[in-house]
């Protein structure tokens, strides 16, 4: 087969496709986005009808996947790191229900922070839930792992993580394809109560998992993922996981002296770290993330010479590269000198985005209350944390927005704002809402409805169309739900809305709508917003 | 061959077509090629880059190690040399001269110039005048490509090809611009400076 130019995220994508994957659920989020949208957009993928529409949230996305292996059908669940806290408890209590067809969650991390609040380690959570985990170290294996991993998922009972990191996610290279696989057919579980984790139901099928494991360790230590090169040069060892023995390969062209023993399935192959400790007088582990492997093996005792993020030889946190790996090896300093003449220049909201006028709306409104009362929330719209706008005091989690007002409203801080966008409102934001909906707490919900998922690249928003009927549904009352076009010469008009409603005591929302202006060329959107009339307001 | 090249610019000045035209180009002559680049919340009027790495022979890593690039490619002035400590000492450092001004302290665009020109191995063109010249003020990134194609160890029809693969798909008047940018780009470094 012909060999395609692929981000690692679209290898994952067209891998799926291939091995007869019939549902993809995901939320966007980057470094994840590109998966699905690879599949909205793969003709193969629309002649198989393959589901790729948007999930609400990453939880939901994970459960939806779930129903469709009870139904014995192969999916997939792609999301950011972040978005497993979300999905967790679907996730941990999917390797205990296991799978009739098989399922594959792919989690991108995001070491270095490019684009997230933290830089969390999904293999915990692989872990955790004792479940297999493959790591790619190219574009290719990230093919070749999904190919094969509905069917080892199969096979094994269990959802297969697929961990990779933003730099493969976003990086293309070529990638050989394989045959298309056949669908599975539509077939119930054989065992009717697989699926009902009772207590009297989970703890049997608890035990499995736990019985399963050394399964999972012997599937490590002889997968073709995980392999052991000797070396002619004892006094280091390498453990390279993932695309770590990429940056050492690059610094050893003619081939590295030292063992080394790349891993790029988990649970961590037991027999073969056993190998490279005995061979090795020292160790060092290459990983991108959290010092996962490093810290097993050295334990709380720290009776093995083991390197690594963890006794400085790298960076505690951030990304690895070449010149920090050939450091930890040889000792050789790397100087980054920038001329002093270039300044930062970080990213910004849109010239004409509806957001800057909302803000500006806002901080007028608000001038009179004095600062630091403005909870924001994950989308474009966090940038309004910076200069010129300086309108927001939090930015925390999917949904936070809501209920850390509604905390400092019940600490005695009314009013309290809090800001959150319509696609992340859907997302999280709703039971929030409710919350303080029931004890109608003195918050101002400022719903900035952009018609999209903006921050990702401009996604379905489940927000279209529903916002004032979410919000009176939820119990909000209609004359405290207040529309308003965040323009310019509506300036006056927003700042008074906004005035009225800080001063109502008790739960309102307001909705500044205007459509982002990165998706003005999007013709679909464009009409559909005209359908549901939603430009249609004073 | 091998050849590692840092694109770099401002979020939406056109970074990702140029590595995905030297891609395409790199297929066509069977070349192996690994291209990192940064998307998400950069991409909102921020400093953007992609790591570009073409060879004969297998590529380990995505990122290029300090001090290796061959090129320095880029659309903007101030921009270029953030990537400084990439470029390796006989490498080439190729830019546009029009600044893209979206912050406040934006230093002065003389100085800015002037540590470019004091660079040994410089190309310093106003992309967005040559790109204006030929009636096709969208394509100065694709006139860069043009101006660093002398540096990138291709065939230059190779890169036309990738303009075809990239742009076919918005027909052919937009191809044909294009393919004039590229041109214009590499023929007004041929003319004005010794290579």
């Amino acid at each position: 087969m012909s060999k395609l130019l692929l981000l690692g995220d679209e290898a994952i994508a067209q891998a799926a496709i291939d091995a007869g994957m019939s549902g993809m659920y995901a939320y966007p989020g980057t470094p994840s986005t590109e998966i699905m949208e690879y599949i909205q957009h793969s003709k193969l993928a629309k002649e198989y009808k393959i589901h790729s529409d948007w999930s609400t949230n990453e939880k939901t996305a994970m459960e939806t996947a779930l129903g469709m292996s009870y139904a014995g059908k192969r999916s997939m669940v792609a999301m950011k790191h972040v978005g497993l806290n979300v999905a967790a408890d679907a996730f941990v209590n999917s390797s205990i229900t296991g799978v009739n067809g098989g399922i594959i969650v792919v989690v991108a991390d995001d070491p270095s922070m490019h684009s997230s609040q933290n830089e969390q380690d999904s293999r915990f959570y692989g872990k955790f839930s004792l479940m297999p985990i493959m790591e790619p170290k190219n574009q290719q294996e990230a093919y070749d792992m999904v190919y094969e991993g509905f069917e080892m998922s199969e096979k094994l009972n269990v959802p297969i993580l697929l961990r990779i990191t933003t730099r493969l996610a976003h990086s293309r290279a070529g990638v050989e394809r394989k045959e298309v696989q056949k669908h599975n057919k539509l077939i119930l579980p054989k065992n009717p109560t697989q699926f009902v984790l009772l207590p009297s139901i989970a703890k049997v099928q608890y035990k499995e998992l736990l019985d399963n494991q050394a399964e999972f360790i012997r599937l490590s230590e002889e997968s073709k993922y995980n392999t052991y090169t000797d070396g002619t040069d004892k006094k280091l060892g390498v453990i390279a996981c993932g695309i770590s023995i990429n940056y050492l390969n690059e610094n050893y062209p003619e081939g590295v002296p030292f063992p080394v023993l790349k891993i790029s399935q988990y649970p961590i192959p037991k027999k073969l770290v056993e190998k490279i400790m005995a061979e090795c007088d020292e160790v060092l582990v290459l990983e991108d993330g959290y010092p996962f492997v490093e810290e097993q093996i050295k334990g709380v005792l720290e009776n093995e010479p083991i390197k690594g993020r963890l006794d400085g030889s790298l960076p505690r946190d951030g990304e690895l590269n070449p010149n920090i790996v050939k450091r930890a090896i040889t000792g050789e300093q790397f100087e980054i000198t920038i001329p002093e003449i270039v300044e930062g220049r970080p990213p910004a909201l849109c010239k004409g985005c509806g957001h800057i006028d909302a803000y500006q709306a806002l901080n007028m409104a608000l001038n009179k209350y004095g600062k630091g009362r403005v909870f924001s929330d994950i989308g474009c719209y966090t940038l309004g944390a910076l200069e010129p706008y300086n309108a927001i005091n939090t930015c925390v989690d999917m949904g936070a927005s809501i209920t850390m007002a509604k905390g400092a409203a019940d600490a005695g801080l009314v009013p309290s704002v809090a800001v959150i966008g319509d696609s992340t409102f859907t997302h999280s934001g709703m039971t929030g809402l409710l919350d303080a909906v029931i004890e109608n707490t003195p918050i101002v919900v400022l719903i900035s409805d952009n018609y999209t998922t903006g921050m990702t690249g401009g996604q379905d928003s489940h927000a279209l169309g529903r916002i004032e009927k979410i919000c009176e549904g939820l119990g909000v009352l209609p004359e405290h739900i207040r529309v308003f076009n965040p323009i310019a010469k509506n300036m006056d008009k927003m700042v008074a809305i906004l005035e009225e409603e800080l001063a109502y005591d008790g739960i309102s929302v307001v909705i500044p709508r205007r459509q982002c202006v990165q998706t003005m060329r999007n013709k679909e959107l464009v009409a559909k917003v005209k359908e549901l009339k939603l430009n249609d307001f004073e | 061959m091998k050849t590692d090249i840092i694109i770099a610019g401002v979020g939406g000045q056109g970074i990702v077509s140029i590595a995905a035209t030297i891609g395409m180009a790199a297929l066509h002559e069977n070349l192996n090629l690994k291209q990192s680049e940064i998307h998400g919340m950069s991409q909102r009027g921020g400093d953007v880059s992609s790591n570009m790495r073409i060879s004969s022979n297998e590529i380990a890593s995505d990122l290029i190690p300090y001090g290796q690039a061959d090129l320095i490619l880029s659309i903007e002035p101030m921009e270029s040399l953030r990537y400084l400590p990439y470029l390796s000492k006989t490498g080439w450092l190729v830019t546009n001269s029009a600044p893209f001004i979206n912050i406040n302290n934006y230093p002065e665009l003389d100085d800015v110039v002037a540590k470019i020109k004091s660079l040994p191995h410089n190309v310093i063109i106003n992309a967005d005048a040559i790109a204006a010249d030929i009636g096709s003020r969208r394509s100065s990134n694709i006139v860069m490509l043009g101006a660093a194609s002398h540096f990138i160890d291709m065939n230059f029809d190779s890169l036309k090809e990738g303009l075809r693969q990239i742009f076919g798909r918005k027909g052919d008047a937009v191809v044909d611009a294009n393919i004039k940018a590229l041109e214009a780009g590499r023929k007004y470094v041929a003319d004005n400076y010794k290579l």
